[in-house]
């Protein structure tokens, strides 16, 4: 296996050569924020919140994606990527119907966490109040559209891990939408294993277990990656 | 077939046309001002007048001169009607035999007409694009046996390197260079994707060529897949072009029946099969991931690069894509030679470029010349500037991933550098002029709403950012705007183009920037005028 060695803010990190700049991060400790990212699924590079900047590139890249190269010079907190991230969630706020005083997931969203981590407090860009359906035709779980933020996550994980591909994207630009099955109601979809992965993988309050309150979703992110890499790792009980 | 079969076919044709050759425009523009019915009451006339001997009714693309349409050529009498009516009809077969005409008689030595340099469009209005044996009888599928037979896969390569040939898809990027890319990645399957997805409002280079000489664009992706080692091509076209796609299906029918397409092409190893995919009306699938995406069968939305295409394309095979204009020039650098192609235009963009010249100007069409032609002579020659003596304010080139020229810099030669410098682009040849009554901020908006609807969905800057852009410019044309929205509103275009994951987000804000670069008065006043009728109606704006 070969090493690469680069330097993330200023911090020395030696990486296997396959690894991303988010992995190598992560490994040295140096947080840098992500959405769409989810351990044990493929990367889309959608949110924008992990790019980073990196000397001798004029682009920004996005370190989910990017494979560290020997010597690589990383910036991870420059004045305009904390910028940059700042308005992703912000655009992110204003794009949906976000109220997290009555959201299943207050306290324990991705997204909350990501607003604190970049220091949103308030958004200056005007809320759009989208219209959005919320579907509880399935028998344990729901869907509320107005919490969800197009990361794809539940589309990944289903696809990918329980390989029903019950979720996908439906229309474009701000019309898009997380549609199940052949744009039926949930609980209409036969595909569905009911196995609960999407909710764990969703990062808001959007894929929920019905009969939870204001924040009280819970999630086992450890079961995706054990599912992932249980087989490489030959370990079948936890 | 072989080159003498060919040349024999290409003699029979010669022959059996008829001495006067009466040319209707029947590509989308002429057709949709009513060119079928000209085309059949002319042939009706020339049955009329018992002169199915000496004259034949031929239906052509391309005239270029579509803001006059429909119209009419004859050959060799070197004539060109415009505005044609099928009432004209009997006074064009009269002319025939020396009587005078009632029909308008366009100016051979018009600046449009005398200033173009017709290499893409070279057959475009000559021939029947219906009938290969016309293409065939101007010298086509000659340089297709020339690079199978005479040349080997790294002489094509090396050709189209010298020759200088850029990108005409807008980013310019070197095609020898891409070319060499996707050859020299290991053997096996490769593909080649011609990228008719053009999109840009205003711009109908691609169509143009599709409908008007779409052998041309398959006997250049042959050339291609021979050079790369590739077998299989596509051509992503837009549902939108009906008339392109019928083209080009009895094209490669047509093709396929003569063995021009296939296996063994020539009698050589060579095998080469193309197949047409139709888009569903999405301006992302031109970008070149989305468009692979599309191919596959998947959504169209972009991924992140590198790899690029050129590594890991369609399937995750290495994958050419070019643009149509891209692949019509092949064939005229495989015949006349790169030193002759590179003898064209400016020191860095060689060769011609094909403009669809539209928008408040006198005459509306397309255009090719050769780069470094400035846009003033374009735009004030050749297109006789702006109707009813108004001027020109700024020409837009590049669609909504461009931006404005301003009057002040229409000396600018036509180049990809030149263009950049102004914060503008080639683009894929669009072309707008707009007069001194239009509202630059308006016409931000208007590009914005266009990349808002069009915006795939996927990445948050373009989805969002967009969607607020496009708020905010709003706000200015409704005179609602304060100082602090000029500040918010570039700000988010910096954000949107910094952080997006294709072209269309990254290139989505230009049209603003570019208008805010030599307009950035037009949006004061808006803020001004707000302020000042804050307590008196409002009056609409413009026109």
């Amino acid at each position: 296996m070969s090493v690469r060695t680069l330097t993330i803010d200023g911090v020395d990190v030696a990486i296997a050569a396959d690894q991303t700049i988010l992995q190598a991060a992560r490994s040295a400790g140096i947080p840098i924020p992500t959405l769409c990212h989810l351990d044990g699924v493929s990367e889309v590079a959608a949110c924008r919140l992990c790019l980073v900047e990196i000397t001798g590139m004029q682009k920004l890249v996005p370190a989910c994606v990017t494979r560290v190269a020997e010597g690589m010079e990383v910036q991870t907190q420059t004045p305009k990527l904390q910028d940059y991230r700042r308005m992703v969630v912000e655009l992110l706020f204003s794009e949906g119907n976000h109220v997290c005083a009555i959201c299943v997931a207050n306290g324990n969203c991705d997204l909350q966490d990501a607003a604190i981590e970049v220091g949103m407090d308030h958004t200056r860009f005007p809320y759009q109040f989208p219209d959005r359906p919320v579907d509880i035709s399935h028998p344990q779980f729901g869907m509320d559209h107005n919490r969800c933020i197009l990361c794809t996550r539940c589309v990944r994980v289903c696809d990918e891990i329980e390989g029903a591909h019950v979720w996908d994207v439906a229309q474009r630009g701000a019309n898009c939408y997380i549609v199940s099955g052949m744009n039926q109601p949930w609980g209409a979809v036969s595909a569905c294993t009911s196995c609960g992965k999407c909710v764990d993988a969703c990062p808001t309050g959007a894929i929920f277990r019905k009969g939870e309150t204001t924040g009280e979703k819970e999630r086992d992110r450890a079961k995706l990656n054990f599912l992932v890499t249980a087989r490489e790792k030959k370990e079948w009980t936890r | 077939m072989d080159v003498s079969e060919l040349q024999s076919m290409a003699k029979q044709e010669r022959d059996r046309q008829k001495p006067h050759r009466i040319l209707c425009c029947t590509a989308a523009g002429c057709l949709s001002s009513g060119a079928a019915k000209v085309k059949a009451r002319l042939e009706e006339e020339v049955n009329i007048a018992g002169l199915t001997q000496a004259a034949e009714v031929c239906s052509v693309g391309c005239l270029r001169f579509c803001g006059h349409g429909p119209l009419v050529a004859v050959v060799p009498d070197g004539l060109l009607y415009e505005q044609v009516t099928p009432e004209n009809a009997l006074s064009i077969i009269t002319a025939l035999q020396g009587k005078a005409t009632e029909a308008i008689l366009t100016d051979p030595h018009h600046p449009f007409l005398t200033h173009q340099m017709p290499i893409v469009l070279e057959n475009s209005g000559k021939i029947n694009p219906e009938r290969i044996e016309e293409y065939i009888a101007v010298g086509g599928y000659q340089s297709l046996h020339q690079a199978l037979l005479e040349m080997t896969p790294a002489d094509v390569v090396t050709e189209i390197s010298r020759s200088g040939l850029r990108g005409r898809g807008g980013g310019g990027y070197p095609t020898g260079l891409k070319w060499a890319t996707v050859a020299k990645m290991p053997t096996g399957q490769k593909y080649v994707v011609c990228n008719a997805d053009e999109g840009d409002p205003g711009a109908f280079m691609d169509r143009s060529v599709l409908e008007s000489d779409p052998h041309r664009v398959l006997e250049g992706m042959a050339i291609a897949g021979y050079a790369i080692g590739a077998h299989h091509g596509f051509i992503y076209v837009r549902a939108e072009y009906p008339l392109a796609i019928q083209h080009l299906q009895t094209a490669i029918h047509q093709a396929k029946h003569y063995g021009l397409l296939g296996s063994q092409i020539f009698d050589s190893p060579f095998d080469f099969k193309i197949d047409i995919r139709i888009g569903a009306g999405a301006f992302v699938c031109g970008e070149e991931t989305a468009l692979i995406h599309s191919i596959e069968g998947g959504r169209g939305t972009p991924r992140p690069r590198p790899p690029y295409p050129a590594e890991a394309g369609l399937w995750q095979c290495p994958t050419l894509i070019n643009n149509v204009e891209t692949f019509a020039n092949i064939v005229p650098i495989i015949r006349q030679g790169a030193d002759w192609y590179a003898s064209i235009g400016t020191e860095k963009s060689k060769g011609t470029k094909v403009f669809a010249l539209t928008g408040k100007v006198n005459h509306a069409g397309l255009i090719e010349v050769p780069m470094g032609t400035t846009v003033r002579q374009i735009v004030e020659v050749m297109g006789g500037g702006v109707p009813d003596g108004g001027t020109v304010k700024s020409v837009q080139t590049g669609g909504p991933s461009g931006g404005c020229i301003p009057a002040a810099e229409l000396d600018t030669p036509v180049d990809y550098e030149s263009l950049l410098k102004l914060g503008t682009m080639m683009g894929s040849g669009g072309m707008i002029v707009m007069d001194d009554q239009t509202n630059m901020v308006q016409i931000a908006q208007f590009y914005m709403d266009f990349c808002r609807s069009e915006s795939c969905g996927k990445c948050i800057p373009c989805r969002a950012g967009t969607v607020q852009l496009h708020q905010l410019l709003s706000k200015f044309v409704n005179r609602e705007a304060t100082l602090a929205d000029l500040e918010h509103l570039e700000a988010l275009c910096h954000m949107v183009q910094n952080t997006s994951l294709c072209g269309l987000g990254i290139s989505a804000p230009n049209p603003v920037l570019s208008t805010l670069r030599y307009f950035r008065q037009e949006y004061l006043d808006l803020i001004d005028q707000g302020q000042k009728s804050l307590h008196q109606p409002r009056v609409e704006l413009g026109r």
